[in-house]
């Protein structure tokens, strides 16, 4: 299982890292991708929303079904991966390069609370 | 894997699409004896599929001919949608659902009292005589089904779509759920894995339902249970060519499909903007509202496409909105049949 431990995760299996700008880049983690299977689509959040943590921002979607994607923080979104809206398999191929969107965080201590590889580790063992 | 009407069934065995593609333009598998082969023996066995299916046996004059059929509640609902081959006059071969097949087999016996016709009907699901079956499917299909079994390529090699020959206990039918050319070959389930490895070996990669759901909606195939059921009529399902309404012969549903005309459109949906399309979605025209029945991202087309009930002063061409979450997409209807032989019809 590829969970890279310079990031930061949730349950609902997105992975965030904190960019030297102080933007923090979110995708789905390896494990997401798996589930989901081959991924054909990638709605991306409007640039300037103002989004709540556990909020949906994202959909992605494989021939198998849609799955969405939740900000693991709040704040407002500073830019959309839009490289995926024509190639969304780049996911499938390396989760953790191709970002979906990236959000300047409304406070940069709330990435402390998200889960660290570890921890997301336990839960996908689990499941 | 998943749980398909109690069989634990592989989704892929690796990548979908990739499964998908192998279809369309090699060979691919697929282990699909969940479906459940029902013999219909006796000197009644075709008189009795005369008066159960909506579509008419007696256009099964040969040996080795098979028909696609509807079985239709008294209502004029599909109960199952099978593939009835004839073996000879006094012994037909039918091949229904995994999620139906036993309220199929309660059903044929109730009928089968109810008329009194000297028939019997056989499940072919367990024992020694319990049947597997496997789909090859694919432009190059037919011929590495005979390098894997070279010993029945005689019996298979002339055999037009729709025809079955049989070969000791196996069956093997020109047919298929993908719009590809191929075999479907019945067999003893003890000789399935043998002929799985050697198909292996001879170039067929093993494909998952995934793949087979996509590769019959692109081929405009109706799905039971998602495209229609027991409270959809096959004629608002694009199902009208298999149901013989002009003969004299009497079958179950006929009354009330001749009380009841068609009332919906099945058509495809090819979707203009971008996105993917799924079943249960609402679609609005300028003659009212309709549903997807079944809906996916077709591989070879790379856009999304649906089988939709739609109003019936719909047509070819139009441009109609589907609800995608918050948003109406624009999509254009077309004839149900999205890709054949590897090749966009659209």
């Amino acid at each position: 299982m590829n969970i890279p431990t310079d990031l930061k995760y949730t349950k609902s299996h997105e992975w965030a890292r904190l960019e030297a700008d102080g933007t923090v880049s979110i995708g789905i983690t390896d494990h997401a991708q798996e589930l989901l299977g081959d991924l054909v689509f990638v709605e991306l959040p409007e640039i300037g929303r103002e989004l709540a943590a556990g909020q949906e921002a994202a959909v992605v979607e494989s021939v198998k079904a849609a799955a969405d994607v939740y900000a693991p923080l709040a704040g407002s979104v500073v830019d959309g991966n839009s490289a995926l809206t024509d190639a969304p398999e780049m996911v499938n191929q390396d989760a953790y390069a191709a970002w979906l969107f990236r959000m300047r965080p409304a406070a940069a201590s709330d990435l402390d609370v998200l889960l660290d590889a570890a921890a997301y580790q336990e839960i996908v063992a689990a499941a | 894997m998943v749980d398909f009407g109690g069989w634990e069934m592989p989704l892929h065995y690796g990548s979908q699409i990739e499964e998908h593609h192998a279809v369309r333009r090699d060979a691919g598998m697929f282990d699909v004896s969940h479906m459940c082969a029902v013999d219909v023996r006796g000197s009644d066995a075709r008189d009795f599929l005369r008066r159960l299916l909506a579509n008419n046996v007696d256009r099964l004059q040969m040996p080795g001919k098979a028909l696609y059929s509807t079985m239709l509640n008294d209502a004029g609902g599909v109960i199952d949608d099978l593939i009835v081959y004839c073996l000879d006059d006094c012994n037909f071969r039918v091949v229904v659902n995994a999620a139906t097949a036993a309220a199929d087999l309660l059903w044929m016996a109730a009928r089968l009292s109810e008329w009194e016709l000297a028939a019997t009907i056989t499940a072919r699901r367990e024992g020694k005589d319990a049947l597997a079956m496997i789909a090859v499917q694919g432009p190059h299909a037919r011929g590495r089904v005979w390098q894997a079994l070279p010993e029945y390529r005689a019996a298979c090699e002339a055999l037009k779509p729709f025809f079955a020959a049989v070969v000791g206990e196996y069956l093997i039918a020109s047919t298929g759920y993908t719009g590809e050319d191929g075999y479907e070959i019945t067999l003893p389930a003890a000789h399935a894995e043998g002929l799985w490895r050697a198909l292996a070996e001879a170039g067929v990669r093993p494909c998952g339902l995934g793949a087979r759901d996509t590769l019959r909606l692109e081929a405009g195939m109706n799905l039971y249970g998602q495209d229609m059921d027991a409270t959809i009529s096959p004629l608002d399902a694009g199902l009208a060519w298999t149901i013989d309404l002009r003969s004299p012969r009497d079958f179950v549903g006929k009354a009330a499909l001749l009380a009841r005309p068609q009332q919906h459109q099945f058509l495809g949906l090819l979707l203009i903007d971008r996105g993917v399309l799924r079943a249960h979605q609402s679609v609005h025209t300028a003659h009212g509202d309709g549903e997807t029945t079944s809906g996916t991202f077709s591989p070879t087309l790379q856009r999304a496409i649906a089988l939709a009930r739609l109003p019936l002063a719909t047509t070819l061409g139009e441009v109609v909105q589907v609800a995608v979450r918050d948003k109406l997409l624009a999509a254009r209807v077309v004839k149900p049949c999205f890709v054949r032989n590897g090749s966009s019809l659209v």
